[in-house]
């Protein structure tokens, strides 16, 4: 890394909502407790596919402490609703269904009591009449004309299709010295946040409703609630105070938030729906599990030609977010290479199970497991060395991926040579040690507005105080990931201050400007610019006083840098900010100063404004008999731009390396006959701290000339790499090609075995 | 069911509180006490969020009912910090950013404390972490946490104190 020229920006500085977190003073939805508070729950579907013919809960309203009792048919107006709000066929899921049930777990009724004890009784005293259906709980045969038909009006349960091409795949193919073809499973994994679903909603009869909730997006769920209630946009204040966890799981509007808000409408008392574990792994979402078809033509020498993708995605019972995951592991199986052509063919097929949507990743963990295997086991049939393939092939500044996106900054190329040295340095392995790698790329925040939003796609206003503290308003998303104190960071250096002196104010629509939210790695980078050109607004108007007030000859510029308001060509002239501030409130007639930024990406292409890259290395103990698996190293080389919040990166990455890890060996989530088999965490295994490897990471200097300070996309996209590099090293110890994720140990072992014994059966021969 | 009286210290703060005898550890903790720095994160006793200290022993609040600390001495996250001075353990986990959403941080600190007291000289990183086995986090991938007490092990902390 070259040497820091900022004063704030990249040093190890305390998380700003630190002290609140790490002394229990950290108030979360599941902490909310208002005066009057009712307690909800929701019965849910024990069907997969059913019609519900009658619903009587005369019997549960007769328990004492039971206020009321809301359906979908009687009590909500039955909008059916959906994050991809520009188009209204997307728009599919009622929340509390009003008269067909199309997955285990779905909402049927909602009950409000004065406990959570007696709400709970209420819902077995609550009788449904159901008309079974059949129905259908895999992609492969939902889409069979046979199948069960799942919504009307869509032709086989597709519910979207997704094309992505250029240049002809089959003229490349021909230049193809060698094609390969694959098909690979990708299993569904749950964001599984410590913090479940939970809501408090408190409706008055002036027709205002006002939201704590635990999501990712404030404004997204003022907006969704307000068109689901029919209540103006306005009239609904969303609270996100502490949230406990998203990782894409927390921006659709879900069961928690509509049915505390319609029960809550219902008495005009405030209510509140907590999520149990084993309810949050039944009806909240998914990642989308996947089937891969992949086929790709290269040149002996290892040029790669074309590649060919033809994907069906395991929609689940609704759209949600799911759409653009569709879009995005498209688009990222081709990346981070150039291919002469490149098809992709997208299919999302609704069907009776957990409905599935974003999670940390977006689509690309999938594409890269597929993906990044593939080009090892043909690198391995061609005799080529797997890196120089890579290197060979990939993304480099100033490509542009055909009618797609430019590539503005890439680190790619001294990403792979720092992974090479690495491998390099572990010299011979240990027996049953071997290392994979594998590369990816990610997006700094989506450029697509299927949400429909009227507003900037991030805003800020940065408040100067008479004291020189510093008000920032945003609507991004602090959910742990560290958005809040990054954008503390931009703003204090930008306006020349300390990290101590800015207050961060967000996840509350009354006082934060609309903001699209945490997902798709966008705060940073959008978040950011809005905040940076708030702040240098503020910043400019400061010293218009500064000039006046010091008397340089005008062809002298003036900054601030921490706190010290100076002549840039003889920095020891000038005077204190916190000085000057109370000059510059005087000369405003005592008005504070107001800066304001907003961003929106425009002429950037139809993914995103900025990419990541980045190359992992695990060094893995694989033993073949039984398929465990000990990750012994992780090594990252990562190239995310001008790092802003060092602490907050370290922790990004390695909190996307467990994930990643959990994607690729540890969190697997069957379903049978529609319904979750291991909705718990004794069942459901996520990695451990004892499982957890040293993770080292090479950060790569580059600057990306659309982000802050030169700042991309960190935390995300490293959940992409580590499913294939550990398949890779699997490969590379033991020549097992594992095609579906995760790789369970079972797996391993029964495909060993079957490689055992085929070997000694050929050596009978 | 008739309710019981429970005699118990939280923080050092002597209560008497008449609770349902069925009602969990943490339950009483956060409904009746009032303290909701512990929170829970499953049914199943699997996730460590509601860890807390009785006597100076983790536990997990959902594990025990609260009856059956009668007359114990129970340490929540409020109570680590002393007099407005945190606990080097909470001053270890600002240093190292060993929290993100948050969630589990309080649960994570008590089982740090707790094996902290037990073993103020691990004799290995695994050692570390096989203690802090049973709390889970999604967020931070732990790393981050285990140098926080391996920090204050090796006595980073001690001028704290």
């Amino acid at each position: 890394m070259s040497e820091n020229k900022y004063a704030v920006l990249n040093t190890r500085v305390h998380n700003v909502d630190g002290y609140a977190k790490v002394t229990g003073r950290s108030t979360y939805t599941f902490d909310v407790k208002l005066p009057n508070m009712l307690y909800g729950k929701i019965l849910r579907s024990p069907h997969p596919h059913a019609k519900i013919l009658k619903i009587d809960y005369s019997e549960a309203l007769k328990l004492p402490g039971v206020l009321t009792v809301a359906t979908g048919k009687e009590d909500t107006l039955g909008v059916r609703q959906g994050i991809w709000r520009r188009y209204k066929d997307l728009c599919d899921e009622a929340i509390l269904t009003v008269d067909k049930v199309r997955y285990i777990g779905e909402p049927v009724a909602a009950v409000a009591a004065v406990s959570e004890e007696i709400a709970e009784k209420a819902l077995d005293l609550i009788n449904v009449d159901y008309e079974v259906l059949p129905f259908v709980d895999d992609p492969m045969e939902a889409i069979k004309k046979e199948a069960p038909v799942i919504h009307e009006g869509f032709e086989r349960n597709v519910n979207v299709t997704r094309q992505i091409a250029w240049g002809d795949v089959e003229d490349e193919m021909e230049t193809a010295d060698y094609i390969r073809e694959d098909w690979f499973k990708l299993g569904g994994q749950h964001h599984m946040c410590m913090e479940t679903r939970a809501a408090v909603a408190s409706y008055t009869p002036d027709g205002k409703l006002t939201v704590w909730t635990s999501t990712q997006s404030a404004y997204y769920h003022q907006a969704l609630l307000a068109g689901v209630l029919g209540l103006r946009e306005g009239n609904i204040r969303v609270i996100a105070p502490y949230v406990g966890g998203g990782f894409g799981g927390k921006f659709e509007l879900d069961g928690a938030q509509f049915c505390a808000s319609i029960l809550s409408m219902k008495c005009c008392k405030p209510v509140k729906v907590v999520f149990t574990r084993e309810e949050d792994f039944i009806a909240s979402k998914r990642r989308t599990p996947m089937y891969y078809y992949v086929r790709t033509g290269v040149k002996k020498d290892g040029t790669f030609c074309a590649r060919e993708a033809k994907v069906f995605t395991n929609g689940g019972a609704y759209t949600g977010m799911g759409a653009t995951a569709l879009y995005l592991t498209g688009f990222f199986h081709s990346f981070p290479y150039r291919w002469k052509a490149y098809r992709y063919d997208g299919y999302r097929v609704y069907t009776n199970s957990l409905p599935s949507t974003s999670m940390r990743g977006f689509g690309a963990p999938q594409a890269m497991f597929c993906s990044e295997q593939q080009i090892d086991w043909i690198a391995s049939d061609l005799g080529l060395d797997p890196i120089e393939m890579r290197r060979k092939n990939g993304h480099y500044e100033g490509y542009e991926v055909p009618g797609q996106a430019t590539i503005a900054s890439c680190g790619l190329d001294q990403c792979l040579t720092k992974i090479q040295e690495w491998v390099k340095s572990k010299g011979k392995l240990p027996k049953n040690r071997s290392i994979g790698i594998s590369a990816a790329g990610f997006m700094s925040g989506g450029i697509f507005n299927w949400f429909d939003s009227p507003y900037s796609f991030s805003s800020a206003v940065v408040t100067i105080n008479y004291d020189g503290t510093v008000e920032l308003h945003v609507g991004a998303q602090e959910i742990g990931q560290g958005s809040s104190t990054t954008l503390a960071l931009i703003c204090a250096e930008a306006l020349g201050v300390k990290l101590e002196d800015i207050k961060v104010h967000m996840g509350d629509t009354d006082h934060s400007p609309a903001d699209l939210g945490a997902w798709g790695s966008r705060q940073t980078l959008m978040a950011g610019n809005a905040t940076k050109m708030a702040a240098e607004d503020a910043k400019r108007q400061l010293l218009e006083f500064a000039n006046a007030k010091l008397g340089f000859n005008i062809i002298y510029d003036l900054d601030i840098r921490q706190g010290w308001v100076y002549n840039v060509a003889r920095p020891e002239r000038g005077m204190s900010y916190y000085d000057l501030c109370k000059e510059a409130l005087r000369g405003k007639e005592g008005q504070r100063i107001i800066g304001r930024g907003f961003y929106t990406p425009r002429r950037k292409g139809m993914i995103s404004p900025a990419y990541s890259y980045m190359v992992q290395g695990l060094d893995v103990e694989i033993d073949p008999e039984t398929g465990h698996i000990k990750i012994h190293e992780s090594v990252t080389a990562h190239d995310c731009g001008q790092p802003i919040n060092t602490l907050g990166l370290i922790g990004q990455l390695e909190g996307a390396a467990s994930m990643a890890i959990g994607f690729g060996y540890y969190e697997y989530l069957p379903v049978e006959d529609g319904k979750v088999m291991n909705p718990n965490l004794v069942d459901y295994k996520l990695i451990r701290a004892p499982e957890m490897p040293d993770c080292h990471v090479i950060e790569i200097d580059t600057y990306e000339p659309e982000g802050p300070y030169g700042a991309k996309e960190a935390g995300e996209g490293l959940t992409n790499p580590h499913a294939a590099a550990l398949g890779n090293a699997i490969f590379h110890g033991t020549g097992l090609q594992m095609k579906e994720a995760p790789i369970r140990a079972e797996a391993i072992a029964k495909a060993w075995k079957e490689k055992q014994e085929k070997g000694t059966e050929k050596k009978k021969k | 069911m008739e309710k019981k009286l429970l005699r118990f210290s939280v923080n050092e703060v002597p209560y008497e509180i008449y609770i349902n005898p069925k009602t969990l550890l943490v339950e009483a903790i956060r409904d009746h006490v009032g303290l909701t720095g512990t929170k829970r994160g499953c049914e199943t006793v699997s996730c460590g969020v509601c860890t807390v200290m009785v006597n100076g022993m983790a536990v997990k609040g959902c594990s025990i009912l609260a009856m059956q600390v009668d007359g114990m001495s129970v340490t929540t996250v409020e109570g680590l910090e002393k007099n407005g001075k945190l606990d080097p353990i909470q001053t270890a986990f600002l240093d190292e950013g060993a929290f993100q959403c948050g969630f589990c941080t309080s649960g994570m600190l008590m089982m740090a404390k707790a094996f902290l007291n037990e073993t103020p000289k691990p004799k290995d990183e695994m050692e570390i972490r096989r203690g802090m086995e049973g709390n889970l986090c999604r967020c931070t991938g732990y790393n981050s946490i285990i140098r926080s007490i391996a920090a204050v092990a090796s006595g980073k902390y001690r001028e704290d104190k």
